[in-house]
């Protein structure tokens, strides 16, 4: 089809010849017909097979013809145009479908009833039952660590933009960036052999959170720094030249002049640790009923709650559908985090910049 | 001190007054900015200690547990920590994490440097913020959901694929498969790798969007298509960005716990077939054992996150380090 509306000829100077926009999008419809021909002729059942050999004929398609109309190196062009796009499509897929099913097993059973009872007398493989237990236990866990990790991140990181020189500095920096890599069953085996092992405490609430502050600590001392690092010196020296004392510059001016984006980092840090599950299921340990103390006792947690209603299901779909539901509440909070975060950090711009 | 001699006419010690400021205005001599100074350095040394408490309490335990196994910790096929005689070793571990990860890497460093180009050179200026704004999210997905999708959504879709490569690439005897459920080495590198693109995306996008205007430009002046500029201007620009971009990839990797946990169906041996069900993680073994370990047993989980600690403690080393010395590099650069 291509060849009746370009002529084939060499390319002669400057002028070469060139195949038409469509020509991308038509071998592209060719080879996904093409592959679903061949599968349904194969009598292959899976999506992925027809997928990766309309990608693979859609590659050979137009590196083929262009290579004959164009010439070798606008080919390879085409052929590397077409690979990214195909490595694009194929990171979109199954995101896609993580939200998609997410969302379509999710809304199921989420329901008033859902959000507000506990699993206490439900059996695993009954319908009915709830998150409340989970969701009052992920509040308090993330909000002790949020309490732990925050004075602790932003202290370090004020010493480290306003007074930090020299070799200490430049260690808690490295340890810093090296933290942010810790797995997190990792920093929960050390709360483990240090508070349990140890010290001889009880699993509880706190003792999660204590991990949770680990894996958070990192990335509020990053995000805090990189926000007073944007604060214009002129305000620091302007306070210095009245007489004001430097600790009280670093409150009054420095602090409040990047508020907007410490809370936005601190936002995004609750966020990822909000969905850690492996430091809570060797902490927390599990319980399907309310508990409100978080330093006593086992409880509940969201991501503890979506593993215990996959793992103790024995297959049965009430178990499946509360697990979709939990996972669904879970993303939605994170989600909601993340997008408020970005909004103040949007909101709050122009004055870190001023 | 040889000026102030030789100019004795002059008014007495001008010079190092403007010198001092700064010794002043840093030296804590009033009382709250002495205790603020000694807050914030308490912080910083405070995550220090913290980084050095976590080494030395996993290696207190780690070391009564393999002081107390009976076989060779590095080599030995077996977890029985609780047996007469205890006999436990990390060979099965080590070869399903390295395995699974670098399955991970192979799959995603080449779709994440695809998508990252498609960001930065390909795609129309409408699409590329929105696209970028969604990757973000995705990477605050949290493990455990791309765990209950990988485990009732991925591993069901993959039975046809698994059957395809046994039939073609079966003769390896890496991709022979026996027909059970895929919850294999393979499957679970095929989700980590879904879960690392975020990242590798994220960082590679960064690097390959401070290539400097006029190496693109000049290529395209001399004629270059779109992915001849991309060869020689954008790649060896980016390349070790990218690096240090998959190894923080491959640390995460590493040391993913929950999405592994539920979709392998773990074995402790070690087999040549990627696509059958067994082997196992450092991380997944630690969160699948947990329940039934004893104090003995949980030090010998103990022992096996330590190696994962060390590991990874290298892994992302390394990776901070090819990226400070990058950042060093383009400084001068600019």
């Amino acid at each position: 089809m291509s060849r009746t509306s370009v002529p084939a000829r060499r390319p002669a100077g400057l002028k070469a010849a060139t195949l038409p926009k469509w020509f991308p999008w038509a071998v592209a419809a060719g080879s996904v017909a093409l592959g679903l021909g061949i599968s349904t002729a194969a009598g292959l059942d899976s999506g992925i097979q027809w997928a990766l050999i309309a990608a693979l004929l859609f590659v050979a398609g137009s590196y083929g013809i262009s290579a004959r109309l164009e010439g070798r190196r606008q080919a390879k062009d085409r052929v590397a145009t077409s690979l990214i796009w195909v490595a694009f499509l194929l990171a979109v897929v199954p995101l896609a479908s993580l939200v998609y099913e997410t969302v379509r097993r999710g809304t199921k059973v989420l329901d008033g009833h859902f959000l507000t009872h506990s699993m206490g007398v439900v059996a695993d493989t009954e319908t009915g039952g709830g998150i409340y237990h989970a969701l009052l236990g992920t509040l308090e866990q993330v909000g002790i660590a949020t309490a732990i990790a925050v004075p602790i991140g932003v202290l370090t990181a004020i010493y480290l933009v306003e007074y930090g020189r020299g070799r200490l500095a430049k260690a808690i920096t490295f340890f810093v960036d090296v933290m942010t890599g810790i797995p997190s069953i990792v920093a929960g085996l050390f709360v483990l052999s240090l508070w349990i092992v140890v010290l001889g405490m009880g699993y509880s609430g706190f003792a999660g959170s204590m991990a949770l502050a680990i894996l958070m600590l990192p990335v509020v001392v990053r995000s805090t720094e990189e926000m007073l690092k944007l604060v214009p010196n002129e305000l620091r020296e302007a306070s210095l030249a009245l007489g004001v004392p430097k600790w009280r510059t670093i409150l009054k001016v420095v602090l409040p002049t990047s508020v907007g984006g410490i809370t936005t980092g601190v936002m995004l840090a609750v966020a990822r640790i909000t969905g850690e599950t492996a430091p809570l299921l060797l902490l927390v340990w599990v319980t399907n009923f309310i508990n409100a103390n978080p330093f006593q006792d086992p409880q509940a947690s969201l991501p503890v709650y979506i593993y215990l209603q996959y793992a103790n299901s024995g297959g049965s779909g009430a178990a499946y559908d509360r697990a979709w539901a939990g996972a669904l509440v879970l993303i939605a909070f994170i989600m909601i985090l993340n997008l408020v975060a970005r909004g103040i950090a949007r909101w709050k711009a122009p004055q870190a910049g001023r | 001190m040889d000026i102030s001699v030789e100019n004795d006419t002059a008014p007495p010690t001008p010079l190092p007054a403007p010198a001092r400021p700064g010794d002043s205005a840093r030296g804590a001599t009033r009382p709250g900015d002495r205790i603020f100074l000694a807050l914030s350095r308490g912080s910083g040394v405070f995550l220090l200690l913290l980084m050095a408490a976590i080494a030395v309490f996993l290696s207190l335990r780690a070391a009564s547990a393999i002081g107390k196994d009976e076989a060779n910790f590095f080599t030995t096929f077996e977890w029985n920590p609780t047996g007469d005689p205890p006999a436990f070793g990390i060979a099965v571990l080590a070869f399903g994490t390295v395995v699974s990860s670098v399955i991970a890497l192979a799959i995603a460093v080449p779709v994440s440097v695809g998508i990252a180009l498609f960001l930065t050179h390909y795609a129309p200026r409408r699409l590329g913020g929105p696209i970028a704004y969604v990757i973000d999210l995705l990477a605050a997905v949290p493990s455990i959901v791309y765990g209950l999708w990988g485990a009732l959504v991925l591993v069901p879709h993959l039975g046809g694929l698994y059957a395809w490569l046994d039939e073609y690439l079966g003769w390896t005897g890496v991709f022979e498969w026996n027909g059970g459920a895929p919850r294999a080495l393979f499957t679970v590198g095929i989700l980590l790798a879904i879960m690392i693109l975020p990242i590798i995306t994220n960082v590679s996008r960064e690097i390959f969007r401070q290539v400097p205007r006029t190496h693109e430009e000049a290529a395209l002046a001399l004629g270059a298509t779109r992915w001849e500029v991309v060869r020689m201007a954008v790649l060896p620009y980016g390349r070790s960005g990218v690096v240090s971009a998959s190894m923080l990839g491959l640390g995460r990797a590493l040391g993913e716990t929950m999405a592994v946990a539920m979709v392998l169906s773990p074995t402790f041996d070690i087999q040549a077939s990627l696509l059958d069900p067994g082997g196992g993680t450092f991380a997944q073994n630690i969160a699948s054992k947990f329940n039934e370990a004893t104090t003995d047993g949980r030090d010998a989980l103990i022992a096996s996150g330590l190696v994962l600690f060390v590991i990874t403690l290298l892994v992302n080393g390394t990776a901070r380090l090819i990226i400070e010395r990058r950042k060093e590099f383009s400084g001068a650069n600019a």
